[in-house]
């Protein structure tokens, strides 16, 4: 008796999260579907699970007229890489002294960095203050600089990690040792809390990638669009895709098969998330626990 | 998590060292953060471009009574209604995604569905406003060509219809966080002591009665604290959600328009900077007093979980 309970329970839940999974991957599955269905049947059924002629014109297309979108999968890379390195040194090191039980300041730079979680200016002043002191529209910094490099919740994230898994015994052995705070960070700290670093740097990656808000606020020039803020601006109008590619060479009047580019485009943009996502899997699902329970 | 032993410590370390090495950090959060602190005196300015931000005139609390008498009500309703809406049915998700993967019982299953449930999490907003135009776009839209054309009915334009907006963002909202937000209940659940549930199976209790007078109670205590921490942040909305889904369409503003698109909006697009200002303000004060009666309430709740 208590066995079929329990089996049936199974089957029960089993159902229910087969249902929940269709539910949540269908959307994405269409959008897929879409980009490999010809502009013809898209124009005249519609999207379509079951489209009527399949085709791969909108990755031909990407691939022969894709300067606009090489560049911008470059910036994108560019900023995720660039962005996600020193984002994660610089939180890094704000949490070492932070996590330093004998560091004099300890806590009023735990306050410091803990403060912003609570109040902060609003994004009018923030913008008036890259826009008009540092003059950061339109350049590449605008995309890494702006709100991500340093948020108090890595910072906690990180410095939880370093003083609940590393002896305070270990630097001080270190430093009679003779290595300065420079040299134990880098020599000690560092290797002894990749865990934490990997996490933090899986959500700093993610949120570069996904990021479009800065591109929006402070980039008007398309040359420094990255992969997200080309695909606001092609929903708008598709036909800024032509705009990068040159008309002197044979293929340049290639006609734009409009509706079926925009969801490669898409696709495209969440390509890197999907197959990098069985290897991260595992660690972001630790790093949300993490982060939860105790920011 | 907390395996070393805090010891006594002889000493203090040289503070010299230390603070250079948080110094590239403090610094970014002076500027980033710090800074703008002082900017929201722009909220009493009559901003003019040409003037600039410091030779702009003061004007004490125009802004403030313009915001009042026009949007305020609008943009507050819809903030704290979608929230509210959120957190209610974000957490009961979430709490029944959690049990049912804790009744799986095989690893491997729960892996996949997990995996599965967790994808609309990773993706961009803007991505997930290309989703939604798949579904929605009048012409070509998947709704409107198949469900419709399936079931019967009229098709609808919904980028400016907004009776269905409420439902719309809604069931997005839980698409793309229902899975995510499962992950803290599911750790949890598996944080409750296997032998409570032993002894009531051999009291014979069902597997629902288990639920009920086991799992729900044990687990209350997260739904308390997760609960009050967002109803912290009800001043804030997620700007993407409220921004590329409805894709910024002007007819839906009175039903998708919250604090965060209408800051935007006003700064942006109607070069408004002072309404914006005060607008950001109003939010960054309220969401100030809420995070920290918030966080009081969590304290006297349960101390280890307080924010501080």
């Amino acid at each position: 008796m208590k066995m079929t309970d329990e089996k049936k329970f199974q089957r029960i839940a089993t159902i229910f999260l087969t249902i929940l999974t269709v539910i949540t991957l269908l959307p994405i599955l269409l959008i897929v579907i879409a980009s490999f269905t010809s502009e013809q049947s898209l124009l005249a059924d519609g999207y379509s699970f079951f489209p009527k002629k399949w085709s791969l014109d909108a990755y031909r297309y990407m691939l022969n007229q894709g300067k606009t979108i090489f560049r911008a999968y470059g910036i994108s890379i560019l900023v995720t890489v660039v962005g996600t390195v020193v984002s994660v040194l610089v939180t890094a090191m704000l949490a070492y002294p932070m996590s330093r039980r004998n560091f004099k300041y300890r806590n009023a730079l735990s306050f410091f960095v803990f403060f912003t979680m609570l109040f902060n200016g609003g994004i009018v002043a923030s913008y008036m203050m890259y826009s008009k002191f540092f003059h950061i529209k339109d350049t590449i910094y605008a995309l890494m600089i702006p709100n991500y490099l340093v948020t108090a919740f890595n910072v906690f994230l990180i410095r939880n990690y370093y003083s609940n898994n590393i002896p305070e015994a270990l630097i001080e052995a270190a430093q009679i040792d003779g290595a300065t705070e420079l040299r134990t960070f880098f020599r000690v700290i560092i290797p002894l809390s990749v865990p934490s670093i990997a996490t933090v740097s899986l959500f700093t990656s993610l949120c570069y990638w996904n990021d479009w808000v800065n591109g929006l606020y402070y980039i008007r020039d398309a040359k420094y669009f990255g992969i997200q803020n080309l695909l606001i601006k092609i929903m708008n109008n598709v036909e800024f895709l032509k705009s990068g590619s040159s008309n002197l060479i044979g293929t340049g009047n290639m006609n734009l098969p409009g509706t079926s580019v925009r969801m490669a485009m898409a696709v495209i943009g969440i390509l890197p998330i999907i197959i990098i996502y069985p290897f991260i899997q595992k660690h972001f699902i630790k790093g949300v626990v993490v982060g939860a329970v105790k920011g | 998590m907390r395996t070393v032993k805090k010891k006594k410590y002889r000493g203090t370390a040289k503070s010299g060292p230390l603070l250079l090495i948080a110094l590239p950090g403090i610094l970014y959060l002076l500027i980033n953060n710090y800074i703008p602190m002082f900017g929201i005196f722009l909220a009493f300015k009559d901003y003019d471009f040409v003037k600039g931000i410091f030779k702009s005139d003061w004007c004490g609390f125009k802004n403030f009574k313009y915001l009042f008498s026009q949007d305020a009500f609008t943009i507050t309703r819809n903030t704290i209604l979608y929230n509210l809406a959120f957190i209610v049915l974000g957490t009961v998700f979430a709490i029944f995604i959690a049990i049912l993967m804790c009744e799986l019982g095989k690893k491997a299953r729960v892996k996949f569905f997990q995996s599965s449930l967790l994808l609309p999490n990773l993706l961009s907003w803007v991505v997930i406003g290309f989703i939604g135009f798949a579904f929605l776009n009048s012409d070509t839209g998947f709704i409107n060509n198949t469900l419709i054309k399936f079931f019967g009915g009229e098709p609808v334009a919904w980028y400016t219809t907004s009776k269905y907006w409420p439902w719309i963002l809604i069931l997005v909202y839980l698409w793309k966080n229902a899975g995510y937000s499962s992950i803290i209940y599911m750790a949890s659940i598996s944080g409750i002591d296997k032998s409570i549930y032993e002894a009531a199976q051999i009291d014979g209790a069902t597997k629902i009665k288990q639920i009920r007078h086991i799992t729900l109670p044990m687990i209350k205590p997260t739904v308390v604290i997760m609960t009050l921490m967002a109803v912290g942040r009800i001043f804030f909305s997620d700007f993407g959600l409220f921004y590329q889904v409805p894709m910024n369409s002007g007819a839906l503003y009175n039903v998708t328009q919250t604090i965060d698109t209408y800051v935007y909006h006003g700064l942006m697009e109607l070069n408004d900077v002072g309404m914006s200002a005060a607008a950001g303000l109003y939010q960054s004060l309220i969401g100030f007093i809420l995070v920290v009666t918030a966080n009081a309430i969590v304290r006297k709740v349960d101390k280890d979980n307080a924010l501080f």
